[in-house]
């Protein structure tokens, strides 16, 4: 898995570094994308449907920035 | 006069309609004669008194004509948010010994949602009801959701995406007052049945800013949120603005009698837009009923594309629209409409046509955004991500 530090970052280049970085893993693999830019609770999952990526859901960091992993589709 | 910015005044188009209107010129010559014969205070029983009274009520016997009420149902206020305000805090107060529970659709205009957290902040509650990805909520759901409550809001159609609720077939589920905003639908498609209450705001038709209307079907109950004088039935207080009232009546009659047609033609031009934005601009999400929905509206979000940017290049070349991204909003959070339908926010349009919109307009439009777009994704590095 790996994770991509978006703190600070607004829409839409959290998920631009996301699409830049999903090649990186094998498909099934996992991506999580740490971003405080409330656009990217909405886009994140958006953008998988989109892209026939899975869309595993939300945690959050210790600082308590939301956590939204991908799961990388064929 | 066309609707014109700047030196790039042959080629601009507005394509904002669903932010204001251009004044119709019907508008503008009923406001500039009842300028001259209603300027008086209409509550006066003196001879120019009477000729404003006289004015007024004309008016409101067309507004109410058009929205198929009793001329004692129908008043004037000062917007279009201030009459959905009236209408939802004047419903809710009446009825607060029935239920504090106002249910409303997570979709809603912010003026709604504005009232809700009035009435959440003065100890009510306030349960917004989810909709589908193409902005519909369900009715037997909503219906459900509403059961035993003191006030139920939902729009006629959506003001950033299009779509129409099911607002008759709601109405007949449910077992509580309705109150439906018709800010977006009014001059343009037929008032559904079935409400209780109604809000429009004439300056989405064609009248002049400044004139909202707020309908209150006789029987339901309601109290005003604010104090009373002896206006507008004791539901709005202050000197009504007559020229505007008089004004916004006019052009009221002027596009409902060529609204159909006006619907036809838009609704074709915007089936062009959506169409042939699909098919020239690569990963481009097209947001809405695609058929159950406003004839005048289209909304699309570009993927990787900073909102923002996109409506500053398009202004740059004359084209005026919104946007619902989280780029473009004081409070930079992404539209709550484009949320609660979970659809990509970012490199957000809203498109919307009124009656000098032309299909030269839409074409140059369709011609300008592709490549824009092309443009914005090469300047952020992400072509073929």
């Amino acid at each position: 898995m790996i994770v991509l530090d978006q703190r600070g970052r607004r829409c839409p280049l959290p998920v631009i570094e996301l699409a830049r970085r999903i090649g990186d893993v094998p498909v099934g693999g996992l991506v999580a994308v740490a971003a405080d830019d409330p656009a990217a609770r909405l886009d994140i999952p958006a953008w998988c449907r989109m892209r026939g990526h899975a869309y595993e859901g939300e945690t959050a960091a210790a600082d308590g920035v939301p956590v939204y992993s991908v799961r990388r589709g064929g | 006069m066309r609707v014109s910015g700047g030196t790039v005044a042959a080629m601009a188009a507005y394509l904002d309609a669903a932010s204001a209107v251009p004044l119709h010129p019907v508008a503008r010559e009923a406001l500039v004669a009842a300028l001259a014969d209603g300027w008086a205070d209409p509550a006066k029983q003196h001879g120019a008194g009477r000729r404003s009274r006289l004015l007024l009520d004309g008016a409101r016997e067309v507004v109410a004509e058009a929205l198929g009420a009793r001329a004692d149902e129908v008043t004037f206020c000062a917007s279009g948010t201030q009459a959905a305000q009236l209408a939802v805090l004047g419903g809710l107060a009446a009825r607060r010994r029935v239920s504090r529970r106002f249910v409303h659709s997570a979709v809603e205009h912010s003026c709604v949602l504005h009232a809700a957290e009035r009435h959440v902040a003065d100890g009510g509650e306030a349960v917004p009801v989810p909709v589908d990805r193409l902005g519909r909520v369900d009715p037997a759901a909503f219906a459900a959701a509403a059961r035993g409550a003191a006030l139920a809001s939902l729009m006629t159609a959506n003001h950033e995406v299009g779509t129409l609720q099911p607002v008759a077939e709601v109405a007949a589920a449910l077992d509580v007052p309705l109150h439906t905003d018709a800010a977006q639908s009014v001059g343009r498609l037929p008032v559904p049945a079935g409400w209780s209450l109604l809000s429009a705001s004439a300056h989405k038709w064609g009248g002049p800013p400044g004139v909202g209307v707020l309908v209150v079907r006789t029987g339901t109950r309601w109290r005003s949120p604010l104090p009373v004088d002896e206006r507008e039935r004791g539901r709005v207080p202050g000197f009504e603005n007559v020229p505007a009232i008089v004004a916004a009546a006019a052009s009221l009659r002027a596009v409902l009698a060529e609204a159909a047609a006006e619907a036809d033609r838009q609704r074709a031009l915007v089936d062009r837009i959506r169409a042939t934005v699909a098919a020239t601009v690569p990963d481009v999400e097209v947001v809405g009923d695609p058929d159950a929905r406003l004839p005048h509206l289209v909304t699309f979000s570009c993927l990787y594309v900073d909102g923002e940017a996109l409506l500053t290049e398009l202004d740059r070349r004359g084209f005026a629209v919104s946007s619902g991204s989280s780029c473009t909003s004081a409070t930079l959070t992404p539209s709550h409409v484009l949320e609660a339908m979970g659809v990509l926010s970012h490199g957000n349009v809203r498109v919307s046509l009124h009656r000098d919109s032309t299909a030269a307009d839409v074409d140059r439009f369709l011609a300008v955004l592709p490549p824009l777009v092309a443009g914005l994704r090469e300047r952020a590095g992400v072509t073929g991500l």
